[in-house]
């Protein structure tokens, strides 16, 4: 019969309609400056910079590489590498960033810079309004803007921060140890040396003491 | 009291003319009854708009609008400050002053229709004596005014746009008046307000209403699907298919020229669901005849918004049509029902009253539907489209 379909899908409109009033649960719109659903662990926009401990300054573990500027597809990464070096995140003495921007404003949020990066360095945030006034700088972030703390990284990725907190202590321990060793070997170098120093005087007086003086001076320099 | 209450409108005009002199009198007259009409209607357009939105939202299990004023209701005034405020463009190709045009007869077109409906007991601009013909002629200026719109636009989209809204308007056309020709034969009248006194009668409680006739409500049935064409809207808003040709005529119409196209849009549709209302459910009429102290102007858009509804609840469900379904159920269906709904009409006036009129009146009509609809099934077989070159 002609417009069967049409009274059943008139049905199913007006249940949709009474049941929206009725039930709550028909409703899953959420009101979004008010209500906000929790973010997924996965939720990423744009990059930013992870130091540790509590100065950005001296913590940031960019030590100005270059990698990401150069793999970054649009091209919104633009870094100054420092003149000087300074103890990076393993305490090995590295370059740091003079000057580190990113134009969020190009960022494609692809996250090959995080790929990348070499120091677990760089990351992505979860941080999305950031809409401005000013298009052009308030959209260029400097590296202060960009710097967020391990803390932070900590409680918006927990299960990729542990990870990156794992592989960083066992790299410390490792420099630490390499460390240890190489002191200790410096000692042991420097303690043959002295005692190798301290033995070579005795003979001395007895034959020729005038070019083991110089020998000895030789050697201690 | 109640007449009092009833006839408020039409007393303060008396008391207004009052201090009016002579001369200026047929002028002042005119202004004090088109005014409120101007102001009521756009008015229940601003209205309608948001119940549309927040009630498609319901349909869709969304809130709708409700963030503009209380639950939404200051929602059109955002709207309409947004659409003053936008820059008005214009294609450098189009014909200026056509393009300027077109918005301008639209809406004027629209609003003159009103000019004939009575909204009241005597609540009328002007009760002409062909009031009905008046509204159909005056109601096809919206074509032109499509069709001025679509050309001068110089785009392909809003051409196609226009070339449909005119294909499928006049198509609806036809059915539109052969279903209110019934009614005119019924009332022997043209004149919107005779209409309505036709069927101001109660019979026990129930009214003397045309749609509780065979003929009425077939003819009532017919005429609000051709009034859904009419005024483009789901689902048969072919012209402004936005998935196909983006918006149609008015593609190229933006900010305040824009908002005179809805504006238009809105005031045709009230202007025909009026006059289905004054042809079909009594116009300002009680449903029943203990309700009649409650004022006819309330009866009239209580009326209006149950139809209104109706609308908005036609386009929460369907989907659009293609073309060829749209213009195969014009001619195919619509057409020859409403000429056989004329002729069941005639049977009903000239057979004595009583049960037997009521089975053949409906017989003819529940017969020739059948048959009509399975004519329209007939064409939907389909097969493999072969290539004669191709292959």
């Amino acid at each position: 019969m002609l417009g069967e379909g049409i009274v059943k899908g008139l049905a199913e409109t007006a249940r949709n309609f009474f049941g929206s009033y009725v039930n709550k649960e028909r409703l899953t719109t959420v009101q979004f400056p008010e209500e906000r659903l929790p973010q997924i662990e996965a939720t990423r926009d744009f990059p930013f910079l992870v130091y540790d401990g509590a100065d950005p300054e001296p913590g940031l573990r960019c030590v100005a590489c270059q990698i990401c500027e150069k793999e970054c597809p649009p091209k919104c990464i633009y870094i100054v590498k420092s003149a000087d070096k300074k103890p990076d995140a393993t305490g090995k003495q590295q370059f740091y960033p003079a000057q580190f921007d990113i134009d969020i404003s190009v960022c494609m949020s692809c996250q090959i810079c995080v790929e990348v990066c070499p120091f677990d360095a760089i990351k992505m945030d979860v941080e999305f309004e950031m809409s401005s006034t000013d298009r052009f700088g308030g959209l260029l972030l400097d590296k202060y803007k960009l710097a967020k703390s391990n803390e932070y990284y900590n409680k918006i990725h927990p299960t990729e921060a542990d990870a990156v907190d794992a592989a960083l202590a066992e790299e410390r321990a490792k420099a630490k140890l390499a460390a240890e060793a190489k002191a200790k070997k410096d000692a042991e170098a420097a303690a043959a040396k002295a005692a190798a120093a301290a033995a070579a005087p005795a003979p001395v007086p007895v034959e020729t003491p005038a070019p083991a003086a110089a020998t000895a001076t030789g050697e201690t320099k | 009291m109640f007449e009092t209450i009833d006839q408020i409108f039409v007393l303060i005009k008396h008391v207004l003319l009052g201090y009016v002199p002579g001369m200026a009198k047929p002028l002042v007259s005119a202004i004090l009854s088109v005014v409120p009409v101007i102001i009521a209607f756009p008015l229940l357009f601003a209205i309608t708009t948001v119940l549309e939105r927040k009630g498609l939202g319901r349909m869709q299990n969304r809130y709708g609008p409700n963030r503009t004023g209380w639950f939404g209701i200051l929602q059109p005034m955002a709207d309409g400050i947004k659409s003053l405020t936008k820059e008005d463009i214009v294609p450098k190709t189009a014909d200026q002053l056509v393009h300027f045009l077109a918005p301008v007869v639209m809406v004027i077109a629209s609003f003159l229709v009103y000019a004939v409906l009575p909204i009241g007991r005597n609540m009328v601009i002007a009760d002409l004596n062909a009031g009905v013909l008046f509204f159909f002629a005056i109601g096809s200026m919206v074509e032109l005014s499509v069709f001025m719109a679509g050309w001068s636009s110089h785009s392909k989209y809003s051409l196609l746009g226009a070339m449909r809204a005119i294909a499928q308007m006049i198509s609806y056309e036809m059915p539109l008046v052969l279903a209110s020709v019934a009614v005119i034969m019924a009332a022997g009248s043209l004149s919107t307000v005779s209409i309505v006194n036709m069927q101001s009668g109660y019979t026990g409680i129930w009214p003397h209403w045309y749609l509780f006739t065979p003929w009425g409500i077939t003819g009532f049935i017919i005429f609000m699907i051709a009034a859904t064409a009419e005024s483009n809207r789901c689902p048969f808003d072919m012209p402004e298919g936005e998935s196909e040709i983006i918006a149609g005529y008015f593609i190229e119409y933006s900010g305040f020229k824009f908002a005179l196209f809805f504006l238009a849009e809105y005031l045709g549709m009230f202007a025909t669901s009026a006059m289905a209302i004054t042809l079909f459910l009594g116009g300002w009429a009680a449903p029943f005849s203990f309700l009649t102290w409650i004022p006819s102007y309330i009866w009239f858009f209580g009326k209006l918004l149950a139809i209104i509804f109706m609308f908005i609840w036609v386009r929460g469900t369907l989907p659009r049509l293609r073309m060829d379904q749209l213009m195969n159920f014009a001619w195919k269906f619509m057409l020859p029902l409403s000429l056989i709904n004329i002729i069941g009409a005639g049977i009903w006036h000239f057979m004595p009253a009583g049960f037997m009129r009521w089975g053949v009146v409906s017989l003819l009509i529940v017969v020739s539907c059948v048959l009509l609809s399975r004519g329209l099934r007939r064409n939907k077989w389909f097969h493999v489209r072969t290539y004669r070159f191709a292959s």
